[in-house]
């Protein structure tokens, strides 16, 4: 048989109709809904008289619009509250599980699915939003979709899909210390570019890859839509197995699926249409300067100036950007000071993410100028960080503790930033107003971002440990 | 789904790459649970002022821009976040067509699902679309997707590609349901 990626054995096994120059009917395993892309999807099914099909198979969560503060209080704004209210009046009426307000699962829709273990290797992953991609970290073919195209789903169980072209992405070597895999992710996009990988597939291998926590595996699939990919995947292999055992939506007959999953990896000999290979030791700490997740630089670089670049779109770009930041070119980035720090969001508000933080801020307090807060991804990493105490360590330090959800990710709750400010953030989109209009976004890891609320401005971890150690 | 055929209108342009959905609608208008009423939102950031005012700055805003019906635009537009409300918006406002020498894959999905088509060509004729547009008050352009041609009255005619299933949906008006619930029946192995 000709050898076959992880994207095609995934593919394969989910076409239901297929015909030469039409998009291909794929039968999508797993349907996730949260409360801004749903209303409209759900109406229509109503208009149709038309059922969801496979209501098992569909869950939902509110994240986006849930306020971060207590919960036991009313929720101040009366438009989110009827948005999570219609998400609820249509699950109940179409018996699909919710993950309310109230849930001891809630949590943002990227880091329930795999903690629950409602992600699972070689499945079909839709949801109407585009950081699905996250769940390719196990393997899954997972990525975003429109509001019609959810409605199709609920609908069928069924989607169309052109097919994708595959793009592999290799990395090797040991990653030096300071080096997560935020900075990894941002290093690529920073090279393949926000369009590098449209219309495509990235699969992530090599000795550097496989050494990732699936935690960190999730950091790096999440941001692949930042590189304009479908999807981003990495072969499932022990660290997946052992992280899904016991969790309650994997499978009761779990070593008869690990052997199944244990198939799906590329074969040797597999072609892929596009390939990049990167060296970990080449990798710095990553700070983005302008408003898209592919203008970043190592944190030893500086803002770089528009006259640079030799693209007429690019140095349009870089000019627009640096005015909206409020950068001069040629600063240094450690000099950039910062107001504000998010730690959150489906890209890095996992307990590994908030263990790391918690590592580095222990006995440190947050800079006076600067107002800092971590956000749990899930209500099960709040209590698990909880439990560890870590929540003490920062608010000793002098964060503030949240409750979970998406919160200044997109800042469709009251956690916003305020015109003018400077926001150092785990987040993984630096769009203009993204955080609150007129906010200005730097995308780091959460290390750097810990780094940054302690001393006010970027600076670099690796050096700082050094400094610390002696 | 209003069918697509042969639109002739007004082109209006916006002279930014990666323009992202988060900046064709942002996300404060996002809590409306209809598929209507977002175009007065769209672009609000860079069309409005503090205060609520048209920005003059922002191209489209100009006089002669007002009625456009297409939009030329630069390289992946429509890039990040995947909400339909960015072609809700950009058809609410009053747009059926747009030209970018690129597009985010998501969006550019999104459209169809709404009876807008996206045209993807080179950019030195996207560049030279914007020069022709900036030249000509009231510059129109007709899409024919049936001829798979752009045509102006002062010679512009180029041809342009389409995916040869979505120009057929786009030409009958058929929405989403394709294949049918039939054919997923009867196909459908799960
Ligand atoms: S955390 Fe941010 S990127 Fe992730 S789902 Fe929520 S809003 Fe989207």
């Amino acid at each position: 048989m000709t050898p076959r990626t992880l994207f095609e054995k995934i593919w394969d096994t989910h076409v239901v109709h297929a015909e030469a120059g039409q998009p291909t009917l794929l039968y999508i395993d797993r349907h996730l809904v949260h409360e801004v892309t749903s209303p409209q999807a759900f109406d229509g099914l109503r208009l149709a008289r038309r059922p969801v099909r496979r209501p098992e198979l569909t869950f939902a969560t509110m994240d986006h619009n849930v306020p971060t503060t207590d919960r036991s209080r009313p929720i101040d704004d009366p438009i989110s509250a009827q948005q999570m209210k219609v998400l609820a009046d249509n699950c109940r009426e179409f018996g699909v599980t919710l993950f309310d307000l109230t849930s001891p699962d809630q949590g943002i829709v990227h880091v329930i699915g795999p903690e629950l273990g409602i992600t699972l290797p070689g499945q079909t992953i839709v949801c109407g939003d585009s950081h699905t991609s996250t769940h390719g970290a196990f393997g899954a073919l997972a990525f975003g979709i429109g509001t019609s195209e959810v409605e199709h789903v609920l609908a069928t169980q069924c989607l169309l899909q052109d097919r994708p072209k595959t793009f592999f992405i290799e990395v090797n070597g040991k990653r030096p210390f300071g080096v997560e895999a935020k900075d990894i992710i941002l290093s690529i996009i920073g090279r393949i570019g926000t369009s590098g990988g449209t219309g495509m597939v990235i699969e992530y291998g090599g000795d550097t890859i496989r050494s990732l926590t699936m935690e960190e595996r999730m950091t790096v699939c999440n941001m692949s839509i930042e590189a304009g990919a479908r999807a981003g995947l990495i072969a499932p292999d022990d660290t997946t197995f052992a992280y899904l055992k016991g969790r309650r939506y994997a499978p009761k007959e779990f070593d008869k699926a690990v052997a199944r999953w244990k198939q799906l990896p590329t074969d040797s000999g597999a072609r892929f249409d596009r390939a990049l290979k990167i060296e970990a030791a080449t990798l710095s700490p990553q700070v983005t300067w302008g408003t898209n997740p592919g203008q970043v630089v190592p944190v030893e670089g500086h803002v770089p100036d528009p006259a640079e670049f030799h693209d007429a779109d690019a140095r349009k770009s870089a000019e627009r950007a640096l005015d909206y930041m409020g950068l001069r070119a040629r600063t240094p980035i450690t000099e950039i000071a910062i107001d504000r720090v998010f730690i959150g969001s489906c890209t890095n508000s996992r307990i590994e993410d908030l263990r790391r933080v918690a590592g580095f801020v222990k006995g440190k307090k947050v800079n006076k100028s600067v107002y800092a807060m971590i956000v749990p991804g899930s209500q099960p990493v709040k209590h698990q960080a909880e439990e560890e105490g870590l929540h003490r360590i920062f608010t000793e330090a002098g964060f503030d503790w949240r409750e979970s959800g998406c919160s200044m990710c997109l800042g469709m709750n009251p956690d916003t930033l305020k015109p003018g400010e400077r926001c150092a953030s785990t987040s993984n989109r630096n769009f203009e107003g993204r955080q609150g209009k007129g906010g200005r976004t730097h995308l780091v890891s959460p290390l750097m971002a810990a780094a940054a609320a302690v001393e006010g401005h970027f600076v670099d971890v690796r050096q700082y440990d050094v400094k610390k150690k002696r | 789904m209003e069918p697509f055929k042969t639109h002739t209108g007004l082109v209006t342009l916006l002279d930014l790459p990666n323009v992202d959905t988060d900046q064709i609608i942002p996300k404060q208008f996002l809590k409306r649970i209809e598929r209507t009423g977002f175009g007065q939102y769209l672009f609000y950031d860079w069309r409005f002022l503090d205060g609520g005012k048209p920005n003059p700055e922002f191209e489209p805003n100009q006089p002669r821009y007002k009625g456009a019906s297409i939009l030329v635009t630069r390289t992946n537009f429509g890039c990040g976040s995947s909400r339909e409300h960015a072609p809700w918006a950009l058809l609410d406002y009053g747009i059926r067509c747009l030209i970018a020498p690129s597009f985010a894959d998501i969006f550019f999905n999104n459209c169809f699902k709404n009876g807008m088509l996206p045209i993807r060509l080179p950019e030195p004729q996207v560049e030279e679309l914007f020069q022709r547009v900036r030249r000509t008050p009231g510059y129109q352009l007709t899409v024919d997707l049936d001829r798979k041609k752009i045509t102006s009255t002062d010679g512009l005619d180029w041809p342009f590609e389409v995916d040869e299933f979505r120009r057929h949906c786009l030409l009958n008006g058929l929405d989403i349901w394709w294949p049918g619930d039939k054919l997923i029946e009867q196909a459908c192995p799960f």
